[in-house]
Formats: C-alpha cells, sequence, structure tokens
C-alpha cells in the first residue's frame, strides 16, 4: 500500500481521513523516537532518498543517550529543508529567520545557561547568509552546539548554488559548473576558536551519533558537520540519481581520519571526502570567561 | 552609581544623558539583556547597559550586526528575560526582518531608535527623524506597531520603562523612536524609588503543558499567556504563518486570515489605551501644531511667540506615533481652520495627519531634511500662514 511507503507525502485529504480515524499510528506504526516528535506534524516535508531523517535520528538517538534534562534542550534552526528539524522536535524549539538561528540561539543560552541550546540547521543557512554569526559565535566559545547539515546546495528553493558547493558542482544557479571556491565548514569553525569539531556522513550514522553525543556534552562552540544527500537538488546532477547512490558515493570516497589537518579536508568532487572528529580541546566558554573577568573587575 | 538598590534602580535626581537615562528606564523596567552594536547616537546606551547591567544579574553582549542583536534580544526574551536593544538609522534598517519575526512569534522586546540623519549613513552625529515611517511600514507584510516619542531625557526615561510594559502586555516588539537631540540632550532626571515604578510583566500559562497552546488566544484576551525555553512546555513557534499550536500552516490563507488579523488587532482595538497625548491650549484654538519628539518641543517657543501676537494656536504632542491618533485628529480637522506639523523629515507623519483631517483643515507641513532642529521663525511663520496672518507668497 502506498501509505506504507516512508518518506512519501500522503494525499492531503487522505492524511486529514487518517488523522480523524485515528489510523495514523496503525498506518506508520510507533516508532522509538516518537516521544521526541512532534508526531501530529508527520509526515515530514523530507524528499525521499533526503539524509535529514537520518541526522535527526542521530541526534535525537544521541539526545537520548546524552542523559541531558529534555526540559532544559532548545532547538533552534533558521530557514531550509534542515531548517525545519525544529518544527519536528518535541522540544522547546524554535524557528527563525534565514541565517539568525546562532545568534537568537546565543539570546536564549545568556538568558537562561541553564538550557542546552542547539542550532540545528543547513549549509546554506549557517555558514552563507549565516557566515557572520557562525565565525563570531565560535570565537566567542558560546555554548551552543551547532549541527550543521551541509548538501552542498538550496535544496528547499530548488538546487542553487551556496558557498558550499564545490568547483564544477552542477546547480540551478551554476549551470556551467560553480566556479566559486567554496568553504570548507568545519576548518571554518576550527580556524574561527570551535572546541569541538567533527564531521561524518550520514552513511556514518552510529560514528554520527557518537559525534553528537560528544558536542551536546562539550562546553563551548561545537560543530557537527553532517554530509547528506541531496537526491532532488544536487545528487541527480551529479550522477548520484537516488539517495542510495550517494550513500554508496560515501561508501567509496569516505576517509575517516580523525585529527586530520583541516586544509586537506576541503571536499571536492569526485575526491577524497575526509570525515572523523577533528577538533577536541578545552577552552573556557564564553561565560566562563564572562564570570571570571566580572568576578576579578567586581571584586565579588 | 553606588545609590542603586538591590532592585538595581538608581533613584534619585541627576544631570543625566537621554541616552543613559534611556538605559536606567530599562533597568527599571526590569531589562535584564542587552545586545547591541555601536552605531552613533545611540552607543551610550549601549556603553551603559554594558556596564549596569553586570551589576544587576544582566547580561550585556556586543553582537556581530544588528541582525545579530534583534535576533539575540529575541532569543533572550524567549528564555524569559526582558530584552532591549538600541540603535540608529543603519542599524534600524538592519533590524527590520526580524523585527517582524519578533511581530510575528509575538515576541515582547523593546528597540530603541535614536534617529540620526539619513539616507544612508546620513548625519551620523546629528538628528533626524526620518524613520517614521519605517517604524511602521519597514518590515515586509501586515502589521500593527507601537511607537513612542519622547521629547526630553526625562521622558525617554520614563517612556523606555513603559514601552517595556507595553510589550509585555501585548506580547510584541514595542519601539521607543527617540532623536539624537534628546539621546545626546543632558538635562535634569528624576528616578523614582522602585515601589512608585509601574512594571508589568508577561503572563505565563496555569495550565498544564499537554492542554496549552503557545498562540491560543481566550476569548475577551488579545495573547496567549507565553510559555518559554524550559518551562517544560516544548514550546514550537516559527516566523511562518502558524496555528494556535504554533505550526505552521502555509498551504492556504486559513490560517493567515486570524493571525494577522489579530496582530494588528491587539494593537488597533487597543489603541485608546496605547495612546498618549500632551495637549497644550486647544480649547480655543484656531491653529494647531501637531509634532512629536525633538521638534514637538522646539515648536514650543514659536507657538508661545504666535500666541503673544494674538494667534490661537495650541499644540498637540503625539507621546504615541504608531499606533496613530486618528480620532483626535479628525475632532481638531473639525474644530480647527488649519494644522501645522513641523517634523525632522521631508513630510512623513504630515500624511497621516492629511489623511485624518480629510480636507476639514488646511495641512501643511514645516520640513527639515535633518541635520538640526527647526528655526523658530519658520514654525512661527508657518503658523502665521496658517491663521492667515502671514505673508502671502
Amino acid at each position: 500500500m502506498v501509505l506504507k511507503m516512508n518518506g512519501y507525502r500522503l494525499d492531503k485529504t487522505l492524511e486529514t481521513h487518517i488523522e480523524a480515524e485515528g489510523l495514523k499510528e496503525e498506518v506508520h506504526g510507533r516508532h522509538p523516537m516518537d516521544d521526541l516528535l512532534r508526531t501530529d506534524r508527520l509526515p515530514h516535508i523530507w524528499c525521499p532518498g533526503c539524509g535529514l531523517g537520518t541526522a535527526l535520528t542521530c541526534f535525537l538517538s544521541a539526545l537520548r543517550k546524552s542523559d541531558l534534562d529534555l526540559d532544559r534542550v532548545a532547538v533552534v534552526s533558521g530557514i531550509g529543508c534542515t531548517g525545519r528539524v525544529a518544527g519536528y522536535v518535541r522540544l522547546d524549539s524554535f524557528h527563525t529567520t534565514h541565517g539568525r538561528a546562532i545568534p537568537f540561539a546565543t539570546g536564549l543560552k545568556l538568558a537562561n545557561p541553564e538550557l542546552k541550546v542547539v542550532v540545528f540547521s543547513g549549509d546554506g543557512d549557517l555558514v552563507t547568509i549565516g557566515g557572520n554569526h557562525f565565525i563570531h559565535a565560535a570565537r566567542r566559545n558560546m555554548d551552543v552546539t551547532v549541527i550543521c547539515v551541509n548538501n552542498f546546495n538550496y535544496g528547499m528553493t530548488g538546487g542553487q548554488a551556496g558557498a558550499t558547493t564545490p568547483i564544477g558542482g552542477i546547480t540551478t544557479t551554476s549551470p556551467y559548473g560553480n566556479y566559486e571556491y567554496p568553504f570548507n565548514v568545519s576548518a571554518l569553525a576550527a580556524a574561527s576558536g570551535a572546541v569541538y569539531v567533527a564531521r561524518w556522513t550520514v552513511l556514518h550514522a552510529r560514528r554520527l551519533e557518537r559525534s553528537m553525543i560528544e558536542a551536546l556534552l562539550k562546553p563551548g562552540f561545537s560543530l557537527v558537520e553532517v554530509i547528506s544527500p541531496c537526491p532532488t537538488g544536487f545528487g541527480r546532477r551529479h550522477r548520484q540519481r537516488e539517495g542510495l547512490d550517494t550513500l554508496r558515493y560515501y561508501h567509496e570516497h569516505g576517509s575517516i581520519r580523525h585529527g586530520a589537518d583541516l586544509n586537506e579536508t576541503d571536499i571536492g568532487l569526485g575526491g577524497a571526502l575526509v570525515e572523523g572528529k577533528f577538533v577536541d580541546v578545552d577552552k573556557p566558554t564564553f561565560l566562563e570567561q564572562r564570570t571570571r573577568r566580572l568576578d576579578q573587575a567586581l571584586s565579588r | 552609581m553606588s545609590r542603586a538598590n538591590r532592585d538595581g534602580v538608581l533613584s534619585g535626581e541627576f544631570f543625566m544623558q537621554g541616552d543613559i537615562a534611556c538605559a536606567e528606564g530599562a533597568i527599571c523596567a526590569g531589562c535584564r539583556f542587552f545586545g547591541g552594536y555601536p552605531i552613533t547616537p545611540a552607543t551610550e546606551v549601549a556603553q551603559r547597559m554594558s556596564e549596569r547591567l553586570p551589576l544587576v544579574d544582566g547580561v550585556y553582549i556586543q553582537m556581530e550586526d544588528e541582525l545579530a542583536s534583534m535576533n539575540a534580544v529575541l532569543g533572550a526574551a524567549w528564555a524569559g528575560a526582558k530584552a532591549m536593544t538600541a540603535t540608529s538609522g543603519p542599524g534600524f534598517s538592519l533590524m527590520m526582518e526580524n523585527l517582524g519575526l519578533g511581530i510575528m512569534m509575538e515576541t515582547p522586546c523593546v528597540l530603541v531608535n535614536v534617529q540620526r540623519g539619513g539616507p544612508s549613513t546620513g548625519l551620523p552625529t546629528l538628528v533626524g527623524q526620518g524613520d517614521m515611517m519605517q517604524a511602521q511600514w519597514g518590515s515586509h507584510g501586515d502589521y500593527a506597531i507601537i511607537a513612542l516619542a519622547p521629547s526630553s531625557p526625562q521622558e525617554l526615561f520614563d517612556l523606555t520603562i513603559h514601552a517595556f510594559n507595553l510589550s509585555e502586555i501585548y506580547r510584541t516588539p514595542v519601539l521607543v523612536m527617540t532623536d539624537a537631540e534628546v539621546g545626546h540632550m543632558t538635562e535634569k532626571v528624576v528616578i523614582p524609588p522602585p515601589g512608585e515604578i509601574d512594571v508589568v510583566s508577561r503572563r505565563k500559562p496555569t495550565v498544564s503543558p499537554e492542554e496549552y497552546q503557545p498562540y491560543r488566544v481566550a476569548p475577551g484576551e488579545w495573547v496567549a499567556p507565553m510559555a518559554v525555553a524550559g518551562d517544560g512546555y516544548r514550546i514550537h513557534t516559527t516566523g511562518l504563518t502558524h496555528d494556535e499550536r504554533g505550526y505552521p500552516a502555509t498551504a492556504d490563507d486559513q490560517a493567515q486570515w486570524p493571525l494577522v488579523q489579530r496582530l494588528i488587532d491587539k494593537i488597533e482595538k487597543n489603541r485608546q489605551d496605547i495612546i498618549m497625548l500632551e495637549e497644550d491650549s486647544l480649547d480655543d484654538a484656531e491653529v494647531v501644531v501637531v509634532s512629536y519628539g525633538i521638534a514637538a518641543r522646539t515648536a514650543k517657543w514659536p507657538i508661545q511667540m504666535a500666541r503673544d501676537e494674538g494667534i490661537r494656536v495650541g499644540l498637540l504632542r503625539l507621546v504615541t506615533v504608531w499606533p496613530f491618533p486618528e480620532e483626535r485628529i479628525r475632532d481638531l480637522a473639525r474644530q480647527v481652520g488649519a494644522i501645522v506639523v513641523p517634523e525632522i523629515n521631508m513630510g512623513q507623519i504630515v500624511r497621516e495627519v492629511e489623511r485624518c483631517a480629510a480636507g476639514q483643515a488646511k495641512v501643511s507641513l514645516v520640513p527639515h531634511p535633518g541635520g538640526g532642529i527647526h528655526d523658530p521663525q519658520k514654525v512661527l511663520e508657518a503658523i502665521r500662514q496658517a491663521a492667515g496672518h502671514g505673508v502671502e507668497e
């Protein structure tokens, strides 16, 4: 039955019918993560073959294993496909404007330091339009965990080029191949002062989850870059018609190198996809620095 | 500062700059978060906050730009803080998108604009009132806004407190539209003891998290009680058009109508409670000067000169500029022959006055492009002209 096909959107009237008849659970079944999801918002909007489902599952699983008080976890997203994550998690969650999730998260954290604040957004949102906030939050060692799902293009608007699109990448706004040098998201975070930086493809789900746990528990600015298929916007223009083709690509090109020299982790079309935990250092956070300085200056 | 009491209120009489009075007003109102970016002539607000907030367990953070400042303020408000930023023209422009986010998410906070001459970088150190229309129309889409226009450091202090109260009552960003003249003016400012300052705080939900919906408004009310991050309510909010649960509802206009209508109505239908006016000598007036902020203050002298000449002229000072006091202007237009509008721009609020006067009274603008206050003679001449006593041109 079509309804059971994972990832496909249900026909609207059918959806209403299913909800009204209380059939949703019967049709979809219970998922172990359901209590962390706003199930009344499902099915999600993501395309078949998209990696966001895996990224979100890893995140929810990491949250559970991290033992954080879930009433004190806030998730902030910007705009885009990944930006929809905030709308699906059953946590305090904020879907903000394009590029501005990090400063919103900064306000949340500083006004209530008891919160664990997670920014979950895409590459276009976080390092293209929001690049300034990304580097400054890392510079401050602001106590937020940033999960950046990088699919090398703007998916929601129909597959345009962005600051992460590899040289030669074909998108709807680089029809002759991208000729701009891209950002290396992990290297950018590390260079800006992040204390924890890891990169995994969604194929490496267990390692991804492990890094998410570490990032969640790491005081200061932590980044997990999640390399993720976008068959609709990017993959199909690069001989990866299905999400599975991209996963196969990850399997063939993935190269796990913990502590790699970040100068050697740039992502190019057809080249090695270096993954691993790149940075894990200890440095006082913004709040620790602030407390220390004020205590000293105000002799309290 | 040693005189600040436990609430952080610096009670007493001071010779105080407007921008500093603004910061002190914010602290009196309970503001404990300031996210800002330095910009003349609003910098002193940030400087004062950076010094004062750590003394009252508040947080000052200098953000990387005004986009970040506005968002940090919204984030802080959603973590339960009373939060503020202060800026001027270029920064105000950068804040517009996220002012809209604040309105859409119904976020209480205060945005102070110490206006300077524009457009663009314009006159960084000199006065302007050229952002008055931007205040109401600068962010995209339809909304209503509350904007207050102080005309002295004392009033900047008082209205900053009031702006916080209004923002908490109506769950919306409130604008304090001051200017370089008032912001940089040093004058007597009286800060009352904390017990004499009215401070309002947002309503919190009393129902269980299971029952709570962040945008379900009870009958007879205009806004929902506000749960914030960490309260255990697991709220969701978005800049997208949303339903009562805060969930996106973007397939059609079904949620759009009630949402946008309520965002406007919660301010428009409460205009009588929100609007504050100062009126002087209007009973027998044949001419009325309608103005706001520093322009209204400087108009007082030419009004007195005109009175001395026997012209029956009065003053209507708009303490609240938005929502616009339509009813009062309409009534006055029926009573007086002419309305004179001095403002430090090339004609903004005068358009609203013309709209409300609807041809019942002659409306004339006394413009100024910014960079100084009005020459009193020009305002006097406009009053004479309006009264039919002027030299025909």
